[in-house]
């Protein structure tokens, strides 16, 4: 792993919060003492589509966006979308994937296979050993609000970056519950806390 | 002070720190969030405009005046502001006028990738293209400086990557300008373009552009960035940043001013290198340019025309060119995951639109449709829309289609904003010369693809005042229709009931279906999950043919027919009823009906 510059991937469902997500990342890297930049793409994909959004910590950031191969971290809300992604990535590349299945009308009407865990978990080992599956809704479910998985996503992938020595010594964990306080609403902002916390024991264990 | 901003919260934090005075637009990706975020400044006027032609109207009229006006819109508004913003080219004016043009390279939600770049040149208007968002905000003071110095129209172009990315941004001061409005100016010479004007006006503007073109040679956002002397290269936008990246080495022309072009600027920068390229998305534009200096230069030859750049995309096509060492390309995964199910955007749960559809394709009428979210309803299982270019052209479609003597009956479907941007000229047209077609109206009082933004029937405006709501069904009947009615959008059997009856006609119809969007706050209150009953369910599939994603296929098959029973994600229903309506076993709920009685 590169310690001048990183590349996070983000990849989701239209709705999963994956743009609070990156916002929070760019922000977190902002931070930490890094120039960061994120880019991402609004219209037709919040109608239930795949979303992407990338996001860069750097000395210096000229880009916004990663060219496929340059993907170093990759922090995927659903299973279908993390192996979209995977050709992506550079060969061992950090990965974070929340286990949710949300299955798309193509496989629901249209007669397409979604693919089985299994196949997900095979195809990922070609690329990566640094995987972590999180069942971030059942986590945020037992907190109470399913909104919050992307919550303990983020709180997963702070732990994945320490262990992995990814990111220096400067991103603790209070530097991301700053940042993610600052920008959730004041009410839930107890609930994004122990979500955060809740995805980095999830790691941990 | 230092704010992480995208580029469109870049443009909208310096069109308040120049302190323009009315701000027009129609929304459009990946423009919208410009005058979203510019509503919500102190002290500022801003509006939704009906269409991108009327917005540069507005802009203009401040700008004569003497207030700086701005109009924004994605690239193809500009088509259709085209006829204004070639006036205002011919006029100049009292006060800064700046167009937003928000090109959309690859298409992620556009119907073509013009480069908007040739409408400068066309239209005799000096072109600004920032790289970054610091440059997005510092380029809209830039441009009117430009505008206002030399009496003329600026473009400020920026594109998806632009507007959608986000980095840091050094906030600066607003300038206060002088409150008082002059009187309005009587100079006809310069303002009615009748052709004894116009002809005086033509040679004036040419010789504005050679000004400008002047002034473009220490233009500051012309910038010189000098390294090796084997390559140079000129570039642009977000091209720039993909060029540093992938060439830190060369020695680099960014352009802020893409037209007119600072020719000795060049001349000179590529004297100094050995070998010039352009790097550019899209069209030739700068190459074609430069070459007719008479200077020689790469770049369509070694990178794409088509779609968006990337840093891979640069640096494979320099590998292939020679301009890269093989050693650097970054290979890919070696990896096959198989086909994986795509996933399209798709019409949400409890979208009013689907029944309209589900009805559609039920009568195999042909239909011709318009742009918004209810271009959606051209994906599997409703697909029941044949025909969308761009925004307002369903109507005069279908009409040409029957007056072509197509035989079966055409359907338009447009939305409300969509219909008020452009779909009233081609329904007066269709009652004028008289043909048999069936317009839907899908009125779900709000603009709803780029994300709830008020129109003309919302009854609010931008900048959150009450307003008057137009209906739509006296505004039909004024346009001369004599077949018109109302219906609910969840209520199937009427719409079903009310496309049978119209299609039979020989004159004009038009029929208004009405439900507010299923995600605007108010609605999303009423959301009230339903439920499949296993055991009425006999896995008809009937209810999958509406298209929700949030019906679902039960693990439990049904014993008789062996096919997996219906389930309803709880978590996705809004309780729209639309396939308890379709189910022939009541095997779907209904709304509890006290829920009904409160409404």
């Amino acid at each position: 792993m590169m310690n001048t510059s990183i590349n996070f991937l983000l990849a989701g469902v239209g709705g999963q919060g994956t743009i609070l997500a990156s916002d929070v990342l760019v922000n977190v890297g902002l931070a930490a003492g890094y120039q960061a930049k994120q880019a991402e793409v609004h219209g037709m994909s919040q109608r239930g589509g795949s979303v992407t959004s990338h996001v860069r910590w750097g000395k210096v950031v000229y880009s916004p966006i990663i060219g496929a191969g340059e993907v170093d971290v990759l922090l995927a809300f659903e299973q279908l979308e993390a192996l979209r992604s995977l050709g992506t990535l550079r060969p061992g590349a950090l990965a974070v994937v929340n286990a949710q299945v949300i299955k798309p009308l193509t496989v629901i009407t249209g007669g397409q296979v979604y693919p089985g865990d299994e196949a997900v978990r095979q195809a990922f080992a070609k690329v990566t050993h640094q995987v972590e599956f999180v069942d971030g809704e059942q986590i945020a479910g037992s907190l109470g609000n399913l909104r919050a998985a992307n919550i303990v996503l983020l709180g997963a992938l702070s732990a994945l970056l320490e262990r992995g020595q990814a990111a220096g010594p400067g991103l603790t964990a209070e530097v991301w519950l700053k940042v993610i306080t600052e920008r959730v609403p004041a009410k839930h902002v107890e609930l994004n806390r122990r979500a955060f916390q809740a995805g980095r024991e999830a790691l941990h264990k | 002070m230092i704010k992480m901003l995208s580029g469109n919260e870049a443009v909208a934090r310096g069109m308040w720190e120049a302190s323009v005075g009315v701000a027009s637009a129609y929304p459009g990706t990946p423009s919208t969030e410009i005058l979203e975020n510019y509503a919500i400044s102190p002290n500022v006027y801003a509006e939704w405009a009906p269409n991108e032609k009327v917005a540069v109207d507005v802009a203009i009229g401040a700008a004569y005046a003497g207030r700086r006006g701005m109009a924004v819109m994605k690239h193809v508004g500009l088509n259709v502001a085209a006829d204004s913003f070639m006036y205002a080219s011919m006029t100049g004016l009292e006060a800064g006028l700046v167009i937003v043009t928000a090109d959309d390279p690859a298409m992620h939600s556009s119907q073509n990738e013009q480069d908007n770049r040739t409408f400068a040149k066309f239209g005799r208007v000096p072109c600004l293209e920032p790289s970054d968002s610091q440059e997005a905000k510092d380029m809209v003071a830039a441009a009117f400086e430009l505008s206002e110095r030399f009496d003329t129209p600026v473009l400020l172009r920026l594109t998806t990557r632009i507007c959608h990315s986000m980095s840091a941004v050094e906030l600066g001061e607003r300038v206060e300008l002088p409150a008082e409005v002059k009187p309005f100016p009587r100079n006809p010479a310069k303002y009615v373009m009748v052709p004894g004007n116009a002809v005086k006006r033509h040679p004036v503007i040419e010789q504005r552009m050679k000004d400008v073109a002047a002034f473009a040679e220490t233009f500051p956002f012309n910038r010189l960035e000098a390294g090796g002397r084997a390559l140079g290269i000129v570039t642009c936008g977000v091209a720039y940043q993909y060029a540093k990246e992938i060439f830190p080495n060369a020695s680099i022309l960014r352009l802020g001013m893409t037209w007119p072009l600072p020719e000795k600027m060049i001349r000179k920068f590529a004297k100094s290198v050995k070998r010039l390229i352009v790097i550019e998305e899209l069209d030739p534009f700068l190459e074609e340019a430069i070459r007719l200096m008479g200077i020689p230069c790469e770049g369509k030859s070694i990178f794409p025309i088509t779609g968006e750049f990337d840093p891979r995309v640069v640096r494979e096509s320099a590998v292939r060119a020679g301009l890269l060492p093989a050693s650097a390309s970054v290979p890919l995964p070696d990896l096959d995951p198989g086909p994986l199910p795509g996933r399209p955007p798709v019409l949400c749960p409890g979208c009013p639109h689907r029944p309209t559809f589900y009805i559609l394709n039920k009568l195999k009428v042909p239909v011709n449709g318009d742009i918004g979210c209810y271009t959606l309803g051209l994906i599997p299982p409703l697909s029941a829309i044949h025909t969308c270019g761009c925004m307002g052209a369903g109507i005069g479609v279908a009409h040409g289609a029957a007056q072509a003597g197509s035989p079966e009956r055409h359907v338009a479907v447009i939305g409300d904003s969509t219909f008020f941007h452009s779909g009233i000229p081609p329904l007066v047209n269709a009652v004028y010369n008289n043909s048999p077609i069936v317009t839907v109206i899908l009125d779900n009082r709000v603009t709803g693809m780029t994300g709830h933004q008020e129109n003309p029937g919302t009854g609010r405006t931008l900048l959150g005042k009450e307003t008057v709501r137009i209906e739509l069904e006296p505004l039909v009947r004024a346009c001369g229709v004599k077949h018109v009615q109302t219906v609910p959008a969840y209520n199937v059997k009427a719409i079903e009931k009310a496309l049978k009856e119209y299609v039979k006609l020989d004159e004009p119809s038009v029929l208004i279906v009405v439900e507010p969007c299923a995600l605007l706050p108010e609605a999303r209150k009423r959301w009230v999950p339903l439920e499949v009953l296993a055991d009425q369910c006999n896995g008809c599939t009937l209810c999958f043919r509406i298209g929700c994603p949030a019906i679902l296929k039960s693990e439990e098959l049904d014993e008789k027919t062996q096919r997996p029973k219906a389930l309803i994600d709880a978590g996705m229903c809004t309780g729209c009823e639309v396939c308890a309506q379709v189910c022939p076993r009541q095997a779907i709920t209904f709304r509890p009906v006290k829920v009904e009685a409160g409404e």
